[in-house]
């Protein structure tokens, strides 16, 4: 064995290291927003239910805004943007986060994200590393694949906190999943760091699988938005017809705490949408790759058929939305499908069905 | 136009605010509207009804949805097109499944007749909905945007203020200021209308027209296609016509004689594979050294060819697919005369490393008396030895560290002479003897160099070395750049069909009941966004020194200090969507 040989080995084993220390920091993130979300049911504040019934036949008419200034001086503002949700959606204010308005519950939701963070840090220190030891793309196998893709699913969720977009409610289910995720790599998943084959050989493996993999991490924060906006959703049709059945005392301490319904389903779109054009260059930047090292951009391989059926998928969802009678709970349906059609693309065909795109070990 | 879009809202299914603003909102998208009544008799009516039905949205998402649905089968059925052998393994395993697959086309889903109707349905359906709204797009770009809605205040963003500004010094200031953000706009009666994004719809237009343009590009790339293998042991070559192929497939519309004139020669096979370390063995480069001639000067050129870089030449495309061993031997039959000389492919058994079998045939061959006597060898190679198996040996290494041949000997008949097509890899044994020696088989296993002797004097083989044999993909595929334009369309109009926001303003200034100037403005966009409400306060401020507020008529303050007025404090709050869509 010669000397690069076994400073690779040392790496990689460092690697798993990381990995593994990033998976314990993120049980504690999970114990930390589990803590959060306790507290948060305490709440008394949380307890105060949204106003239902939207008043739409009031206009908004709040015209210029005054403010008064030291010195008791009123000075004119400028004027102030009242913005009106759609007419049909319900006016229901967001939820107030896990914490519910106590203090406690946030401050443990606060050491939540600061965990999410060091162990985030930690996590991609182990994708650093492995990526050195092969001395190529951490993207060859699935283990690789799925340690990358929550790495990049927890970028993705702090990069939206530090834009102080609203995501805190992402927390729980996100560090759930990523812990669900990790333990699947390192037990069933996990294949010994190793080289690629020629095959993969090319530049295109940067690009396409870079870009298949932050698809599926931003995908995903949709699907759980998407999920939760079906839940909630359902709550606030309970609630709005207060001679109907009403939720439970558990699900309404969950529920009330969360977004609106409008909201998340804002927020799933807004997602979905975005990453639309990136899958679909990840498919086409996949057909180049195929073109250049399988003589054919397109030849239905098992992988070829996912994509493409995950992107038809996506192109419904889209198209529901902006289809009378199909907004809301039936195209959150299509989009739950189309997520779950990436992910079986991605466990589904490279474990069930063999095809070209077979990697090193599973 | 307008007027045609009110009447239709009448009858189907809007939302109510469309209802609302009527005009104002129409056409901010040129998606078809929803039809849902039943046709008048007669089969006009039915076949308009029938091509309403289809070029609507609700039938485009169910083809779509079924084209999804109609792909799955293929990938996870066995498809002809990939894997034949498995296809027929399948048919053996499944007595009753396979002739209903086989019916229903499930072998190959992706030509059969339902998965193509689904699909040119969809694109009848797509061509029905692009042409009128193309048209209708056209009319909004030579039209103006329609007037402001009665009531601005039911628009999703709203803002209004008091100013002490004449009601036209207001409308010109608003105008001039959207032009400077490239909204069109004109003055109508009190306001202003304008709107921007229209790059919006025409992304939409140009994404959905790119995907005919895609479909296309793989209709002419299958029809005209052809593709054909070769395997070449170095030293060797290749010309491009067709009795040179291994295997040879075309599309339908594909002549033979358009193959283009070119050929290469395999000059050198290069492989290296990681030494030591967990990845012992891992290949790490595969070259293929060609020197290659292409149109009628015949020029010789050098390069390489790599896995994922395949060699342009005369319009087609030599790709290499995969390597292997092929010892070279020399035979000599029992008269002494070299009856074989040459390198013989053997096809890797272990893909690993490389233990490889094959099989040298020598029709020529006679005994010592000159009678004929055809000669055909079983081997095995490993290109490092390490040791035997069970009863075989085996390789440790993919690279020739070691090589070994191992042979037994057959004579009689090889059967090549049967006018039969033969596998080259295979031993026809039907009428061959083994060569045998008190009744076990003579088998040797040689060194490069070594020599294994036949009984009987009917010769002997010589080991002389081992060369590598590569073999490519030679693939004509016309329509590659059209399917890459296609796409690269598709992208961007994707992009700009969901990145630009399209949005209409109105600003309205009339005087108010106590003769002070009232300004209103509003926004409406085709989705509910962020950067609407953010847009309107901008434009609410950039109004101010044009337009400055006048004092509450109720509250008794001063006049509003212009200074602090124009102080950019909360502007970012103010237009919180988050906030705001609360209020
Ligand atoms: C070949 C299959 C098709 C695919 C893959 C496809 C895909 C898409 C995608 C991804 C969008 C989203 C872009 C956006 O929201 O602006 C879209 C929008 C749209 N598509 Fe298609 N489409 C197809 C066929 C059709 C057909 C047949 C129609 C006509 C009935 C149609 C009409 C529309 C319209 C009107 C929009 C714009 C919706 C809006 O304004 O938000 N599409 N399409």
């Amino acid at each position: 064995m010669n000397l690069a040989a076994a400073a690779n080995e040392n790496l990689a084993s460092t690697s798993n290291t990381l990995i593994y220390s990033a998976m314990a920091i993120y049980t504690l993130a999970f114990l930390a927003h589990m803590a959060e979300w306790v507290f948060g049911s305490r709440s008394k504040v949380g307890r105060t239910a949204a106003a239902l019934t939207a008043d739409k036949s009031a206009a908004p008419g709040v015209t210029v805004q005054s403010k008064a200034k030291a010195g008791g001086t009123a000075v004119l503002d400028r004027p102030k943007v009242v913005t009106r949700s759609a007419a049909g959606s319900r006016d229901v204010p967001d939820g107030i986060g896990a914490h519910g308005g106590t203090e406690k519950g946030d401050l443990y939701g606060r050491i939540a994200i600061s965990l999410t963070t060091l162990a985030w840090l930690i996590h991609v220190g182990g994708v650093v590393s492995r990526a050195l030891s092969v001395e190529r793309a951490p993207w060859g196998n699935m283990y690789e694949f799925s340690t990358t893709f929550a790495a990049v699913a927890v970028a993705v969720y702090l990069i939206l906190l530090v834009a102080k977009k609203n995501v805190r409610w992402l927390g729980l289910p996100l560090v759930t999943t990523v812990l669900l995720d990790l333990g699947l790599a390192v037990s069933v998943l996990y294949t010994a760091s190793d080289q690629l084959v020629p095959a993969l050989h090319s530049y295109w493996l940067w690009i396409h699988v870079s870009c298949a993999i932050i698809s599926g991490a931003v995908l995903y924060m949709g699907a759980v938005s998407t999920l939760l906006y079906l839940f909630r959703d359902r709550y606030e049709a309970k609630l709005a017809d207060p001679s109907g059945k009403q939720p439970g005392a558990f699900a309404k301490s969950v529920l009330e705490r969360l977004p609106a319904a409008a909201s998340l389903d804002k927020f799933a779109y807004r997602i979905n949408a975005t990453v639309f054009p990136l899958w679909t260059f990840t498919i086409i930047a996949g057909a180049i790759w195929a073109e250049a090292a399988w003589g054919r951009y397109w030849g239905w391989d098992p992988k070829e058929v996912w994509s493409f059926i995950t992107w038809v998928a996506y192109a419904c969802y889209l198209h529901a939305r902006a289809t009378a009678g199909w907004k809301g709970r039936k195209a959150a349906y299509l989009a739950l499908i189309a997520f779950a059609c990436y992910l079986f693309n991605y466990y589904g065909v490279n474990i069930f069905v063999t095809g070209l795109h077979s990697y090193a070990g599973v | 136009m307008a007027a045609k879009t009110d009447t239709h809202s009448d009858t189907h299914s809007e939302t109510p605010q469309d209802a609302d603003l009527g005009a104002a909102g129409s056409q901010l998208s040129t998606a078809p509207k929803e039809e849902v009544s039943l046709p008048s008799l007669g089969p006009i009516g039915w076949a308009r009804w029938f091509w309403r039905q289809l070029t609507s949205m609700r039938v485009a998402l169910i083809l779509l949805f079924l084209l999804s649905l109609g792909a799955v089968p293929g990938s996870l059925i066995p498809q002809t097109s990939i894997d034949p052998v498995k296809v027929d393994q399948f048919k053996e395993q499944h007595d009753v499944l396979g002739p209903i697959y086989d019916k229903l086309g499930m072998f190959h889903v992706y030509s059969s007749v339902w998965f193509s109707a689904i699909y040119l349905l969809l694109f009848i359906s797509l061509i029905g909905c692009i042409v009128p709204r193309t048209w209708q797009f056209v009319g909004q770009l030579r039209g103006r945007p329609p007037g402001a809605p009665r009531r601005l205040t039911r628009l999703p963003a709203y803002a209004t203020w008091r100013t002490t500004a004449e009601p036209e010094q207001v409308l010109q200031a608003a105008q001039r200021t959207l032009k400077k953000r490239r909204f069109r706009s004109h003055i109508v009666g009190t306001s202003v209308a304008s709107e921007k994004g229209y790059l919006r719809e025409a992304g939409n237009l140009i994404f959905h027209i790119a995907l005919i343009v895609m479909l296309v590009a793989f209709a002419i790339g299958n029809l005209w296609k052809s593709e054909g293998g070769k395997l070449i042991a170095e030293g060797d070559g290749f010309s491009n016509s067709l009795t040179q192929f291994d295997d040879f497939k075309s599309g339908s519309f594909f002549d033979t004689n358009d193959l283009e004139p070119f050929g290469f020669q395999l000059d050198k096979f290069v492989a290296t594979y990681e030494r030591g370390g967990p990845q012992n063995g891992t290949p790490r480069i595969f070259r293929a050294d060609v020197t290659y001639f292409s149109g009628a000067d015949g020029k010789e050129h050098k390069t390489s060819i790599k896995v994922n870089e395949p060699l342009d030449i005369g319009g087609d495309r030599v790709y290499l697919l995969s390597h292997g061993y092929a010892p070279d031997v020399t035979v000599k039959d029992g008269t002494g005369k070299v009856v074989y000389e040459g390198a013989v492919p053997f096809l890797p058994q272990d893909p690993k490393n490389f233990t490889s079998s094959g099989v040298v045939k020598v029709p020529g061959a006679k005994t010592k008396d000159g009678k004929k006597n055809q000669l055909g060898f079983q081997g095995f190679f490993v290109p490092t030895f390490g040791g035997k198996g069970s009863g075989s040996m085996f390789s440790v290494f993919p690279a020739l560290d070691n090589p070994r041949l191992t042979l037994t000997a057959y004579h009689g008949d090889l059967g090549v002479d049967s006018g039969l097509p033969q596998n080259v890899y295979q031993l026809e044994t039907k009428n061959l003897k083994q060569y045998k020696v008190d009744g076990r088989a003579v088998a040797q296993m040689m060194s490069p160099g070594q020599s294994m002797k036949l009984p009987n004097g009917d010769g002997s083989i010589k080991f002389n070395g081992v060369k590598q044999w590569a073999s490519f993909k030679i693939s004509h595929q016309p329509g590659n750049g059209l399917a890459l334009g296609g796409a690269v369309a598709a992208l961007l109009g994707l992009a700009g069909s969901l990145f630009i926001q399209r949005r209409r303003v109105w600003v309205r200034a009339e005087p108010g009941p106590d003769g002070v100037t009232v300004v209103e403005i509003a926004g409406l966009g085709r989705s509910e966004s962020a950067k609407l409400p953010e847009e309107l306060a901008d434009l609410a401020y950039t109004l101010q020194p044009d337009a400055p507020q006048a004092p509450e008529p109720e509250t008794e303050t001063e006049a509003s200090d212009p200074e602090d007025s124009a102080e950019p404090t909360d502007s970012a709050g103010n237009a919180d969507p988050s906030e705001g869509a609360r209020a």
